[in-house]
């Protein structure tokens, strides 16, 4: 059974269709990279993952249990998806530590000693130990979407949904954000990711998912998406964006 | 005895400004996430209590009560009637400050798995509070001498104290009013004082908004 199913997700914004049934699945330790133009659908599917946005039709299941449900606990499987902002949205009175720990103590109730310990686990884990009592504020981009990171993994999430994560940040500051969700992927955290940055699919993408439209065109490997595409689409496309970018990793 | 009498204007103080602040934040949030009833509602509610004058909420407030045989001490009555307006103009500032919180943060709340209630709780409130203390402050100024219309339903604070003074002893009206307008003075600037000291103390370090300035 896969970890994350989406079957059939439509969602319209007034008179325009967004998405038009979209489905993927994705499985356990796996890395899904989704890439398209501007405008077409991918951060609205994020969101509707995780309800942010309620889809107007289709269902999602996590590990088995519907999120689309009416009667499910959303809140419950929220707490066990998480979720990177490309405008990182830290809690901006908080303190790089605070911001860490308050999913734990508030969600899990854990205790705020040992909330405190496992929040320092992860901010080490993304190099960000000596920032603790920072605040988002006086933090560069680079960082406070390592502490965002660092805020999702805390929950110990089945999986971690990533909404163009370096597209607000200057471009010497992307490697850095990189380069943590390239160990993040190789440590065989599930990840749903929606990025321009091709050298990231490159390199630990186990599938690349492209949308346009609205609907998914074409869906497979990275080696068989950039050397041979099938969609003429896909290809021009992965030129465009290859020729803007370039391949930073 | 004038500033014996101050006190009371104190008490009555703190008491409208700690109800006004209880139900401003409630209306405030009725207004901002309510819904469309609740928001009406709350929405209403301000624009009543802010449209009547203060003297006549009093009076309403005093002897409304007293006509169908329940007496109202006017220590009571005034913190009703003056906190209840106070909340209409507080609901409005706080409400101001919920509006200027990014959504992002609430997003990120809902994204971790917090109720709406725990991220309104935990994340809106203690910002918007910090956000609302420059507006507040104004509120503060301006209630602090309403406690003095408190007089007209025969709660013995400082005004009337003064008036006492007066028609006891004609010559020293002048002097009687003079000293109450420097109470008030004191009063207003002390409490200006310590509110920009409380909204440094709590400045978010480095936050400023986009394109804002943070005064020095």
């Amino acid at each position: 059974m896969s970890l994350l199913k989406a079957e059939n997700i439509h969602k319209r914004y007034g008179k325009e269709e967004v998405l038009k049934g979209v489905s993927l699945e994705l499985e356990r330790g796996e890395t899904m990279v989704v890439i398209g133009p501007s405008g077409t659908g991918k951060s609205t599917f994020l969101r509707c993952i995780n309800q942010l946005t309620p889809p107007d039709k289709g269902r999602v299941w996590l590990d088995g249990v519907e999120v689309t449900h009416p009667k499910c606990n959303i809140n419950r499987l929220r707490a066990q998806m998480g979720f990177v902002f490309q405008d990182f949205n830290l809690f901006s009175h908080l303190n790089t530590l605070r911001n860490v720990s308050i999913g734990l103590t508030k969600v899990k109730g854990i205790r705020k000693e040992d909330a405190r310990k496992l929040a320092m686990k992860e901010l080490e884990r993304v190099g960000l130990d000596d920032k603790i009592d920072a605040y988002p504020a006086q933090l560069s981009g680079g960082q406070q979407q390592r502490v965002s990171i660092a805020r999702a993994l805390a929950m110990e999430p089945k999986l971690i949904l990533f909404d163009e994560p370096t597209s607000a940040l200057d471009p010497e500051l992307i490697g850095e954000v990189l380069e943590v969700m390239i160990k993040l992927a190789k440590d065989g955290m599930t990840m749903l990711v929606v990025t321009h940055e091709m050298g990231f699919a490159r390199a630990v993408a186990d599938e690349i998912v492209f949308m346009e439209h609205g609907v998914i065109v074409e869906q497979g490997n990275p080696q068989q998406m950039f050397s041979a595409p099938k969609h003429p689409r896909t290809g021009e496309f992965l030129n465009k964006i290859t020729e803007l970018y370039g391949e930073t990793e | 005895m004038l500033l014996r009498a101050t006190l009371i204007n104190i008490e009555l103080l703190f008491a409208l400004l700690f109800l006004g602040l209880l139900l401003g934040t409630v209306v405030a949030l009725l207004q901002v996430y309510g819904g469309r009833f609740a928001g009406t509602l709350a929405a209403g509610y301000a624009w009543v209590f802010r449209s009547i004058p203060a003297l006549v909420l009093l009076f309403l407030f005093y002897f409304g009560p007293s006509q169908f045989g329940v007496n109202i001490p006017p220590f009571i009555a005034a913190t009703l009637a003056l906190g209840i307006r106070s909340s209409a103009y507080q609901s409005q500032i706080f409400r101001g400050a919920i509006q200027a919180i990014p959504q992002g943060q609430m997003m990120a709340a809902r994204s971790m798995g917090m109720s709406r209630l725990q991220g309104i709780i935990t994340i809106i409130i203690p910002q918007a509070l910090r956000l609302s203390l420059a507006g507040w402050s104004n509120e503060f100024s301006s209630v602090v001498k309403d406690t003095t219309l408190a007089y007209v339903v025969g709660l013995n604070e400082v005004l009337r104290h003064a008036r006492i003074i007066m028609d006891r002893h004609y010559e020293l009206a002048m002097l009687a009013y003079l000293a109450v307008a420097v109470i008030f003075f004191v009063l207003t600037y002390s409490g200006n004082r310590s509110l920009g000291w409380l909204e440094g103390r709590l400045r978010i370090p480095g936050l400023q908004m986009k394109g804002g300035t943070q005064n020095k």
